[in-house]
């Protein structure tokens, strides 16, 4: 029933779109958490204008799907002649470009949300205690806030990854060839949708499970102090007696 | 070439495309709603399995959520749509008849977003009956209900108030897949835009106010799921 050397064929030229697919995820990931942060401080601000504006950002990216968004960047920007005839138009006609830009404002707009989960966990103890050693603001966010905030907020952070990994799928619409584009390039050759699916289905299952996996080792490694709180703090006990 | 503004393009007479668009959300709205429903039916089996089943049954419900949540959604449209043609033209090569059939988008769009969405559901409706206090059940027991007048007068009302926020997430994300059915060429709002993208060469306001009609429909949905959340709440102390 299973035709093994067809999907072995199909395995051999969906694995050049893996790269693209990866590319994709974390590049836009990479740039996103900057989105997501700065969209995080400007809502826990208490300025009414940095907050209203997150607000719009993350209610306009939440409530359209990404692919009016990808539209909108894609096809979109070409309308405007001011836009055609500016430095950013080598990158804005690029479909690759396109996608990153969209996927990372929306990643930007869900992950501001998580970011602000972990902000807002952190104790008020812990940062008035950094703020009567006399620590200033940024400094009080840079070793106090935010390593805490981190901490809190990763295991919601890799469900966001994983969700823009398989987001990246969307780009094959606009052309790029990544899996999913291979897949439907080739399921329209072939018309053999069951096979490549199945090809192209696991893949995008065993990226997801090993950054699941990545990301519970990183959690695993920032919690060490909850694993073996005894020994730390004898640790820094013993320092400190010395 | 000369440039439309917004309001020409988008008014409603003759020349506009507002009824178009109009339209397209519409048909947006009613894939939406019939994957969704299918998913709460499919979501409604999968918990019980989660649940009650044995381990087989367990296992495969696993397994079901499991990969419907690591594959992505266009994957799953475009296995329906190319599936279903394919399915449907060797049924009818099988009678005798000759030549390709294809799948409607409408049906292709709905069972996809049926499937995963169904892997949600699963989730939300098993989180909301483990959210159900064993001495409501302990209670209606003891005043001799059967099981189905339990399931009936107690179980399924209490799952709707603890399920309905987790519901409303869902139907959030549903929404938005529906604009991936337009691969299929089924003409809801996303491909609604790209037509008229296409005809009138300006794509930008096609696609700000197929941006804008989402939104639109995302918040009056949310008032309708706020407004039956308070209704399911009712007797609640601190709901709305």
């Amino acid at each position: 029933m299973i035709d093994f050397p067809f999907m072995y064929e199909a395995l051999m030229r969906l694995l050049p779109g893996i790269p693209m697919t990866l590319q994709l995820a974390f590049i836009a990931s990479g740039f996103g958490v900057f989105f997501a942060l700065a969209a995080a401080l400007m809502q826990l601000s208490r300025s009414v204008i940095l907050r209203s504006i997150a607000d719009f950002y993350v209610f306009c990216i939440r409530g359209t799907p990404l692919l009016i968004q990808i539209f909108l960047i894609y096809y979109g920007m070409g309308q405007f002649d001011f836009i055609r005839h500016s430095f950013m138009w080598p990158i804005l006609r690029e479909p690759y470009w396109c996608a990153i830009f969209a996927l990372m404002f929306n990643t930007g707009a869900y992950g501001s949300q998580i970011v602000r989960g972990g902000l807002l966990s952190v104790p008020r103890g812990q940062i008035e205690a950094a703020r009567s050693c006399g620590m200033s603001s940024v400094m009080i966010y840079r070793r106090i806030i935010l390593p805490l905030a981190i901490r809190q907020a990763l295991p919601a952070y890799g469900n966001e990854v994983i969700l823009l990994l398989k987001a990246t799928s969307l780009a094959s619409i606009i052309t790029l060839m990544e899996i999913t584009g291979l897949a439907a390039k080739m399921i329209s050759e072939t018309y053999r949708v069951v096979e490549v699916f199945l090809v192209a289905g696991s893949l995008y299952l065993l990226i997801n499970f090993i950054l699941s996996r990545a990301v519970a080792v990183l959690e695993k490694r920032l919690m060490r102090h909850v694993a073996a709180e005894r020994p730390t703090s004898t640790r820094i006990a013993a320092r400190g007696a010395a | 070439m000369s440039h439309a503004s917004f309001w020409e393009l988008m008014n409603f007479g003759p020349d506009g495309w507002g009824w178009s668009m109009l339209r397209g959300a519409g048909m947006t709205v009613m894939v939406a709603l019939v994957g969704f429903m299918l998913g709460g039916v499919i979501g409604t089996f999968g918990a019980w399995a989660k649940i009650a089943g044995n381990r087989p049954v367990r296992v495969a419900a696993d397994a079901y959520t499991t990969i419907l949540r690591g594959i992505p959604d266009l994957l799953i449209i475009f296995l329906f749509y190319f599936g279903g043609s394919l399915a449907l033209s060797a049924i009818y090569r099988a009678f005798g008849g000759d030549g390709f059939i294809d799948f409607p988008g409408f049906a292709a769009g709905a069972m996809a977003i049926g499937l995963t969405s169904g892997a949600q559901h699963t989730e939300v409706f098993r989180g909301a009956y483990y959210a159900i206090h064993s001495g409501e059940l302990e209670a209606a027991r003891a005043a001799g209900m059967t099981r189905m007048l339990m399931l009936r007068r107690i179980i399924i009302p209490l799952l709707l108030r603890h399920a309905l926020p987790g519901l409303g997430n869902i139907w959030q994300v549903v929404l938005k897949e529906s604009a991936l059915v337009s691969v299929t060429g089924l003409i809801e709002l996303a491909r609604q835009a790209q037509i008229g993208a296409g005809s009138t060469r300006q794509p930008f306001y096609f696609f700000i106010a197929a941006a804008i009609l989402f939104l639109a429909i995302t918040f009056v949905s949310n008032r309708v799921f706020r407004f039956s959340e308070a209704h399911f709440s009712r007797g609640v102390r601190g709901a709305r």
